[in-house]
């Protein structure tokens, strides 16, 4: 299903990101993934009477890394709210969270506006024994409390998305923003990085935002893609049958790829919230704001704007080297590697070279040696390998045929191209008059192509250029190549 | 020999134990055998056997300050190992894994933890009788109450099964039940002392104090529990600590006395007036400069109390749950079930109408009328205290408008024992610290055997050095030497 003609897709995301730290957000207790069950918990992680949260600091410095990356703006004093809800998972009978007032507002990442960036903690795990693998059902549910308490940041987007695709690559480029920053895992997999995104439809032009849902546990970015596209066409269709979306929210289940709706007294909370007393309020120094803005380095958005800027980069390029961490890591050593060896001019044409080389060739050869998503970082074939690659190629010492074989055998046995060049005989062809000669052989051993190419076919001289690259086993340059047989075939 | 031990105040028994006239630990066992026959269900818990030996037993080598004093706390408060119940049935055979920081402070001044006392239902009371375990008893009539809710505290301070006592003040829960037994109770300003370990209640108001035969003694236990915690956000110390008071006269001192809070204020019973205002002859005659004063939002005190602290609590309750500690109802029942009747077995009556009262008020569509506003009038109520202390250095009121009432006498109108705190309820909203010290005894309204009543003095945030100095001066002029019926050396 997907949107129907005529209607807009308003989407804004959700997101939830668990912080690296070493404690939890309110108590002394170690963070742990895949440790035995109810091993990380304390009087206060466990909501023992009388126990008390303190706030950890290095969970707000982190926090104020993401919201300074976010170019929001961190409120001189925000405040921590209590939500109420009853559930096992949630020891204190509230979860400690921020409301009107959170850590940061206002931001924008790629021209996606950012409303707000707040903390609070995460509930604990619940396993339900039994079939349906929810509570409603169960035999019995257990509780994990290692993870209640794991330090959140909730990131907020205006609703600014405009469809599936773009949700999705911008929860990609978060994450990869946010990776680069070191404060979080962000592995949606293990739950470090949740997605829910809120999902409308207007008729296109429409200023007016239609009803919207929620969707809540996509935990994956193919899912929050699809889940979000199945709700858009569902939406469309209600509204083309002339029915009100109704708001509710829903669960998606990943075994089936369905969209489910949460039975009305799973999320119709008051949550009754009020300012949590046991905290004063939070005031980051300025200090502290400062070191966070500092310690950010280039992130990704702003590394596309570079590389489209300063290295000329077309933006598809640009883009995906800049919100790969692992690829554009890979560029950055390569031209590091091409600026040492004194070959970029500053023109940017051996850096678009590099970049079309890293994108296409390498991306693919990986690929298929990894059968699948590789990281280029643990290859082979190292950038400055591929830098001194590219270098010959721009130099006109092999051709980009002759090229693609070095790359090839860089990737499944790494090594130095210039040698791999050399073992191969892949140096391309300088003399003229031998190149001449395998031409005229080349003419006469395909008598049919030569006779089309004459009778004025351009097309029929691909056997011929065959032949050759055949004979030179890929070292001549191919316009140099076709030039000769157009000419031989022209005049003759 | 040890009825006399027993009247001494802890720091005479610490004059003599450091003179080597009295054995450390003779003097904690005293206590030890009198808290066991208590008859006044001041206790939940009590230690079943003497004090271990410590030291040669004369405690002079000791350093600790406190030299092994045996003291009763308030059963709100959490002890590593030992039930704690906060009161409350639901808490039933809890055993906490930690020690609360005000209770661990005592331990390490050198106190012995001597027994846990009755309380009303998490602190939710002015009278102990909405404990789980039954009614604490006044020690001066036992058809009366103790107030509350650290009435289990006050009850065996004037009955001499403690030395001594500490209890927590929401709304007036150490002042009016030390009024009320006739001994000094002090609610430190918020934040002097960690509520860590301390079983919240109302969280922005909570905060615990000394119950004591005299203010020395009130004084030695607020030094040795006050300070910043990192356990605690909201606790700050008090800058310079706290000197013990030695002061004579009030020469110099200005007292303001909130006629809204004294002549003016709802129930104040004939007696009660009457004894508070002799009290304030003895300051004028000791120099003190004593005024009339107004806290114009103060009649409004009980009113935001009442929307703000069961707010607090219905958050701060939320936690019994029956799913990690304490009482489960029994029987395989659907998550929803269990929690319902684990709640509804294991609070008492008031713990469910306070439950119920903070839900509405923070249900969405009612907050902005009931919390916000009660908010709003918390902070007037501060303000009106700022401007007072600008023109004064102390402000009087009468403790509880009421001497002792009887057993059961308001237990089935909520409203009319709410009332008890009605002179102690805008102190801690305003969140200053305020002291009740025995002025003298009076007859209830109708008749009958004297009682104590209890005269507050408040104090701006932090002074409490000053405080103590100044209701020190008061307590000797004073020179209150009743004693209940019946006791006595």
């Amino acid at each position: 299903m997907s949107l129907a003609e005529g209607y807009e897709a308003v989407i804004g995301l959700e997101i939830h990101v668990q912080l690296s730290t070493r404690t939890k957000m309110f108590c002394g207790c170690a963070l742990s993934f895949g440790d035995d069950p109810n091993v990380h918990t304390c009087p206060i992680c466990l909501a023992h009477p009388g126990s008390l949260p303190t706030i950890n600091e290095r969970a707000v410095r982190y926090a104020l890394q993401i919201a300074t990356a976010l170019e929001c703006d961190v409120a001189p004093r925000s405040i921590f709210h209590r939500k109420n809800y009853f559930y096992p998972d949630n020891p204190k009978g509230y979860q400690i969270s921020q409301y009107d007032i959170p850590l940061a507002r206002g931001g924008r990442l790629e021209g996606v506006r950012v409303h707000r960036v707040h903390l609070e903690e995460d509930a604990a795990k619940m396993i339900h024994v039994g079939e349906s693998g929810r509570i409603h059902g169960s035999a019995t549910s257990l509780v994990d409390f290692n993870r209640g308490g794991t330090p959140l940041v909730e990131i907020v987007s205006e609703p600014d998305l405009r469809s599936p695709e773009e949700a999705r690559e911008w929860a990609q480029l978060l994450r990869t923003t946010i990776r680069q920053l070191g404060v979080s895992d962000v592995n949606m997999e293990e739950g470090s990085l949740r997605c829910d995104a809120n999902v409308s439809v207007r008729r296109a032009g429409d200023a007016e935002l239609g009803t919207k849902t929620e969707l809540k546990n996509m935990n994956s970015f193919r899912f929050l893609e699809r889940g979000i596209a199945a709700e858009l066409g569902r939406q469309s269709m209600v509204l083309e049958a002339g029915d009100q979306v109704v708001q509710e929210t829903f669960h998606f289940d990943p075994r089936t790829g369905s969209l489910t709706p949460l039975r009305s007294k799973e999320y119709a909370h008051d949550y009754r919230y009020f300012p949590e007393p046991d905290l004063v309020p939070l005031a980051p120094t300025e200090e502290m704001v400062r070191e966070a803005r500092e310690a950010l380095g280039e992130l990704p958005a702003a590394r596309r704007r570079r590389y489209e800027a300063e290295l000329g980069l077309p933006e598809v390029t640009a883009r995906q080297l800049a919100f790969d961490a692992e690829l554009g890591a890979y560029f950055e050593r390569a031209l590091e590697a091409a600026a040492s060896r004194g070959g970029t001019d500053g023109t940017g044409v051996e850096a678009r070279s590099i970049a079309n080389w890293v994108t296409g060739e390498l991306v693919a050869r990986l690929r298929e040696a990894a059968d699948g998503d590789a990281d280029p970082s643990s290859s082979k074939a190292t950038p400055e390998a591929l830098a001194a690659l590219v270098a010959m190629v721009e130099a006109r010492r092999v051709t980009t045929g002759a090229a693609r074989q070095v790359l090839a055998a860089l990737v499944s046995e790494g090594g130095d191209p210039e040698e791999i060049v050399e073992r191969e005989g892949l140096a391309q062809m300088s003399d003229a008059g031998e190149l001449e000669g395998i031409v005229e052989r080349a003419i006469e051993a395909e008598p049919a192509a030569a006779e089309k190419v004459r009778e004025g076919n351009p097309k029929a001289i691909g056997p011929i250029v065959g032949a050759v690259m055949r004979e030179t086993k890929g070292r001549a340059d191919g316009g140099e190549v076709t030039r000769l047989i157009r000419e031989k075939l022209s005049s003759g | 020999m040890s009825a006399e031990l027993l009247e001494l105040t802890v720091g005479e028994a610490l004059r003599r134990i450091d003179g080597g006239e009295l054995s450390a630990d003779e003097y904690a066992d005293a206590y030890a055998e009198a808290a066991a026959e208590d008859e006044l269900n001041a206790y939940l818990w009590t230690r079943e056997s003497p004090f271990a030996r410590e030291g040669d037993g004369t405690g002079r080598t000791e350093e600790p300050p406190l030299r092994g004093a045996p003291v009763a706390v308030k059963d709100l408060f959490c002890a590593e190992g030992i039930e704690t119940t906060a009161g409350s049935r639901i808490l039933e055979g809890y055993r906490p894994p930690y020690t609360a920081t005000a209770v661990r402070r005592l331990e390490e001044a050198g106190a012995r933890l001597l027994g846990k006392t009755n309380m009303d239902e998490f602190g939710m009371g002015s009278s102990t009788e909405n404990s789980g375990y039954g009614p604490a008893l006044n020690p001066w009539d036992r058809t009366r109450v103790p107030g509350g809710s650290s009435g289990g505290s006050a009850a065996a301070v004037r009955d001499r099964t403690a030395p001594w006592a500490i209890g927590t003040d929401t709304g007036g829960s150490i002042r009016q039940p030390a009024a009320l037994c006739g001994v000094v109770g002090l609610k430190p300003t918020y934040g002097a002392i960690s509520r860590y370990g301390m079983i919240a209640f109302a969280s922005s108001l909570d905060q615990c104090g000394p119950l004591t035969r005299d203010v020395t003694d009130a004084a030695l236990l607020l030094r040795a529990m006050e300070g910043r915690d990192g356990c605690d956000s909201t606790s700050v110390g008090i800058a310079g600590g706290i000197e013990l008071p030695t002061r004579e006269g009030l020469e110099g001192l200005r007292f303001g006395v909130p006629r809204e809070l004294s002549a003016e204020a709802e129930g104040m019973e004939a007696g009660v007036a009457a004894t508070f205002e002799r009290a304030l002859s003895t300051i004028r005659d000791l120099g003190g400069e004593v005024d009339e004063c107004a806290l114009p939002h103060s009649a409004h005190g009980l009113s935001a109390y009442y929307v703000l602290a069961p707010a607090e609590a219905s958050a701060n309750l939320a936690r019994y749950d029956g799913v990690r500690y304490g009482l489960r109802a029994d029987g395989e029942v659907e998550l929803g079930a269990m929690y319902e009747r684990t709640r509804s077995r294991g609070f008492g009556a008031e713990v469910k109408r306070r439950i119920m009262l903070g839900t509405y008020a923070l249900s969405s569509g009612y907050y902005e009328a009931y919390y916000g506003r009660a908010q709003r009038v918390r902070t007037r109520i501060a303000a009106d205290f700022a401007s007072a202390f600008e023109r004064f250095d102390y402000l009087l009121t009468p403790t509880s408008p009421t001497v002792a009432f009887e057993l059961g006498a308001r237990s089935d109108n909520p409203l009319a024992m709410y009332m008890a705190d009605y002179c102690t309820v805008p102190m801690s909203l305003a969140g200053i610290p305020a002291i009740s010290i025995p002025c003298g005894l009076a007859e209830p309204d109708g008749g009958g055997p004297e009682l104590p009543v209890g005269l507050q003095i408040a104090a701006p945030a932090f002074t409490e050095s000053g405080l103590l100095d100044a209701a020190y001066a008061v307590e000797r002029a004073l020179g209150l030497t009743a004693t209940p019926p019946g006791a006595g050396p």
